[in-house]
């Protein structure tokens, strides 16, 4: 590799962990004890995978010596846990790409252009990764990327269209904020005339509304139309009955789903959309390659927090000799060894 | 114990013999029954165990809770007698107690 200082050369590191959850970040931790250095990707913009995306606030009763603690807090609390092992988050950005070269290496990219090689790849992708949810309207699939729009990467390729938004958080109302001035006409369709997104924003759409440069239908749709991959108009089922509305942009905001995504693509031995993995090392049919977590498969698994947390430390064991092959591990506690707790900066 | 139905979409029923206490949406995933997901384990964050309750069942079975009418904005096909099973606890009151299992989750 030439040393090219270039924003785009690959980041060379000893493990890339897929999945910025409870588990990812644990396995942070235990790598970091045996002197293997981490960054970690995750699809989400935040930390803490479902902990903090589906139920922050909620209780978790389950994890040993926490009677009680929310999935924000348990987030957190792993996040000063692994602070002393600098890893560097890679936050937003979903790896697209794996081979391993011909040195042994794993080389990786994302689909915002970064790209890494490092000796060991720790999966730790939980559910799968957070994707937006698909109406399930008959032939969508077709409108997808020409005339469906699930995120908004460049305004301009909406300006002057037909435009239909639904949903009634803050995705859909900052996107009928942003639009209306540049859309041919914009029509916000949500199913209650009661919006969960920011009360400012409620406001702005509602004077925009009045100002009839939006119009608001109470409704959901039923149906697509549209020729060759262009949407021409969306059928919506409203209280007066069902309309066509001409529409040749549509940005549905129905949240986000959980999906295997390009992980199915790496050869890997699937059981049931699971990765299965041996119970000693928990790698993958791919030597190198582990899975800890939700996402792992093994007669027996249990899809817990503590499970992956106990995986995550059989794993690091056996990712150590792959990091670092002619180094000894010793196993050792943090109670009472000083290298460890050198490591952890408390001595 | 309380008997719950539940209505597939072809007309197909399973009835599920539940304790007390659990949610409609345990009480199908205990059963394994078809088109309640359940994505988010109960936590009133995905929307996918969403059922139609019975026009006979809907006064004694009650209205949705504000968080659970903001999750059900990410429903398909949401009608007046929409509820998330996750969010309907089971008590004696609800013994054989009828919902319909819409045609598609998210």
């Amino acid at each position: 590799m030439s040393s090219d200082s270039s924003a785009d050369a690959p980041i060379e590191t000893d493990v890339v962990i897929i999945g910025a959850g409870p588990v990812g970040l644990f396995a942070v931790f235990e790598l970091g004890l045996v002197d293997a250095k981490c960054h970690v990707i995750d699809i989400l913009p935040k930390v803490g995978g479902q902990c903090a995306e589906l139920y922050p606030e909620k209780p978790i009763y389950d994890v040993p010596g926490l009677p009680v603690v929310t999935g924000q807090e348990l987030t957190d609390r792993l996040m000063e846990q692994i602070k002393p092992f600098g890893a560097e988050m890679h936050l937003g950005e979903q790896l697209n790409s794996l081979r391993r070269g011909d040195d042994g290496r794993f080389y990786m990219g994302t689909d915002a252009g970064t790209q890494f090689i490092a000796k060991s790849v720790v999966i730790a992708a939980g559910g799968g990764s957070f994707t937006p949810k698909r109406p399930p309207l008959s032939g969508i699939e077709a409108f997808e990327g020409t005339s469906v729009h699930y995120a908004v990467r460049r305004m301009e390729t909406l300006r002057g269209k037909d435009v239909m938004i639904v949903g009634g958080g803050d995705s859909a109302l900052d996107w009928t904020l942003s639009l209306a001035p540049i859309a041919n006409s914009l029509t916000l369709v949500h199913r209650r005339d009661e919006f969960r997104g920011a009360p400012h924003s409620v406001d702005q759409m509602r004077a925009l509304v009045a100002a009839g440069k939006v119009r608001l239908l109470i409704g959901q749709m039923t149906g697509l139309q549209g020729d060759n991959g262009e949407l021409q108009t969306v059928t919506v089922k409203t209280a007066s009955g069902d309309e066509a509305v001409t529409c040749n942009a549509l940005l549905p905001f129905f949240g986000l789903t959980m999906k295997l995504g390009p992980i199915a693509d790496w050869g890997l031995n699937l059981h049931e959309n699971l990765i299965s993995v041996d119970t000693e090392r928990f790698e993958t049919n791919e030597k190198g390659i582990f899975a800890i977590g939700d996402i792992n498969w093994y007669p027996g698994k249990l899809k817990l927090i503590l499970s992956g947390f106990h995986e995550a430390a059989l794993m690091a064991q056996a990712a150590a000799k792959i990091v670092n092959p002619d180094k000894k591990v010793t196993f050792q506690y943090t109670t009472s060894s000083s290298s460890l707790q050198k490591k952890l900066g408390v001595k | 114990m309380a008997k719950i139905t539940f209505i597939q979409p072809d007309g197909t029923q399973d009835v599920a013999e539940a304790e007390l206490g659990m949610t409609v949406m345990e009480a199908a995933k205990q059963s394994d029954v078809a088109g309640i997901d359940a994505e988010c384990g109960g936590s009133c964050a995905c929307a996918t165990c969403h059922v139609y309750v019975d026009a006979a069942w809907r006064e004694k079975v009650g209205k949705a809770a504000n968080m659970e009418e903001d999750m059900l904005d990410f429903a398909f096909d949401v009608r007046e007698e929409s509820r998330l099973s996750c969010q309907i606890r089971i008590t004696l009151e609800l013994d054989g107690l009828i919902v319909r299992v819409p045609a598609k989750q998210f």
